[in-house]
This record gives C-alpha cells, structure tokens and sequence, in this order.
C-alpha cells in the first residue's frame, strides 16, 4: 500500500511575550528584545499539520480531512485562538511561548487523538510569513 | 505638469490588541465584539501599504524618494506599533477602539503633516491575509 501525505492549514490569532521567570527584567529585555514587552505583542499563526497513511479503499482517503479539522480545532485552535498565550493556555503554562516550545506541545495534544492507520507525520508552525518551526516528532 | 503617479510602500509589524467599550457592560462587549473582546488581549502580523500619489518630479523621476518614505513609516509608526499592545502602549488607542478602521486612519492622521501637500496619501491595512481595510475610502 503506498503511504502519503495530507497536510491541513488552521490559523490563529493570538497574544504573547517572551520572557524567562528565572531572569530579571532587564536580562530578559537584553535576551529577548522587544519580544519581552510586558504589555504582550501578537501574531496571525499558521499552522500546518501533515499526517501519513494509507488510501482507504472504500472512501479514498488517509483521513476525512473534515474530521481531521474537527480534531485540530477542537483541541488546539479553539484552545489558542484569540488568547494569550502565556496567560490563557493550560498547556503552555510554565513554559517560555516561543513558537519552539509551541509547536512541540501542539505534537503532545493531536498525536493520540487521530483516528486509528493515521499518523501525525509534521507539524510547521508559522508566526510571521518570514518565522516558522517544524517539528517531527523526534 | 507632470503624470500623476501612485508609489506603494510595504511594511508590517506584529501586535496585540483587544475591541473593547468601556461605555458598554462586559456583557455587551462580549455581545458586539465575541472573541476579539476577551481579556488578557490576543494579536496580528498587521500588514501596512502606504500609497502616495503626486506629480513625478522631472528632476529626479520621483514622486517621493522612497528611502525618505520608509523612514517616515519606520520612525512615526513602526517604532510606535510594533510588538507593542495597542491598547496599552499607543497612547492614540486610549479613548479609541484599535479596529483596523481605526488604526488605519490613526497611521493616515500621523504621516500626513508629513508629506508635502501636494501628494496625496491613502492607508491599506491587513489585520490577517483575510480582512483589510482602507483609509481615506474612494
């Protein structure tokens, strides 16, 4: 059976600001620039996720992408959209919102929740049309 | 006279932001505005096109040189906007409402003392690839 890929675009708008507890203000000022303005700035993100399977022989797909959407707002988009990252966002909390750390715990939250002989395969994560991550699941 | 032309300059910077009025109940913000009114602030890649129309100079085949136009931009409205919360840090937003219509005209009303008045100016303002507005409206 030849395996393929399906890759599903969400996007999201939200709030955030980099900033290390640990440091003090100016050390974060100095590391992070004006990323650490206490007030929070914020991003239009794009997110790519890309999962691997085979064609079902009886509908022709990987994945209904419908359900494949449904998944993915549900538990990522619905969970980000129009929040603060650093404030609103039970699964980033107590992590520094760089879009690193962002991507991997969007891995955490879809990977065991798509549906049996699909796998999640990437994840590209964009925050401006000139900054994006990737992330394989290694 | 000389052909009029219209020259275009493109920048963008990142913000947080949130639609809120504070003549109105939290109830009737959350009414009118649904997410965009939540709390601790969400933010955009705003994209910004600067379009000024005027009469090509015969001496130097402009109708404004556009390292000055740049500069303009950078100086009295990038370094105000970006990775700021609109909100909060542009003190323009205390009493007025950061919807793209109104930050576009609030970035028309800071170039314009600054262009010579024989050229005309009008603000685009992306707040996603998906919504945009324009100020003055012809």
């Amino acid at each position: 059976m030849p395996i393929l890929y399906l890759t599903r675009l969400e996007h999201f708008n939200a709030a955030h600001r980099l900033f290390n507890p640990g440091w003090s203000k100016e050390h974060n000022e100095l590391v992070f620039g004006k990323c650490a303005n206490e007030n929070w700035h914020g991003h239009n993100f794009e997110l790519f996720v890309t999962v691997k399977g085979s064609p079902s022989p009886d509908t022709g797909f990987i994945v209904d992408a419908k359900l494949l959407s449904k998944i993915i707002n549900t538990h990522v988009i619905e969970v980000l959209d129009h929040k603060n990252l650093n404030l609103d966002v039970p699964f980033m909390e107590g992590k520094i919102c760089s879009i690193e750390n962002l991507v991997y715990e969007i891995w955490l939250q879809l990977e065991h929740r798509l549906p049996d002989g699909v796998r999640l395969h990437s994840l590209k994560l964009a925050e401006t049309p000139r900054i994006f991550v990737e992330y394989f699941g290694e | 006279m000389g052909e009029k032309v219209s020259v275009f300059r493109e920048e963008h910077f990142n913000a947080a932001h949130r639609l809120n009025n504070a003549k109105w109940t939290e109830l009737e913000n959350q009414r009118i505005f649904g997410k965009c009114n939540l709390p601790n602030y969400h933010g955009h890649n705003y994209v910004l096109i600067v379009k000024v129309i005027g009469e090509i100079d015969p001496e130097t085949g402009y109708v404004i040189d556009m390292k000055l136009l740049s500069d303009l931009i950078r100086d009295n409205i990038l370094n105000k906007f970006d990775h700021k919360n609109l909100n909060l840090d542009v003190p323009e937003f205390r009493e007025l409402n950061p919807s793209a219509e109104n930050i576009a005209v609030v970035i028309h009303n800071l170039l314009r003392p600054l262009l010579s008045e024989h050229l005309s100016l009008q603000i685009r303002l992306y707040e996603t690839p998906r919504n945009f507005v324009e100020f003055p409206a012809v």
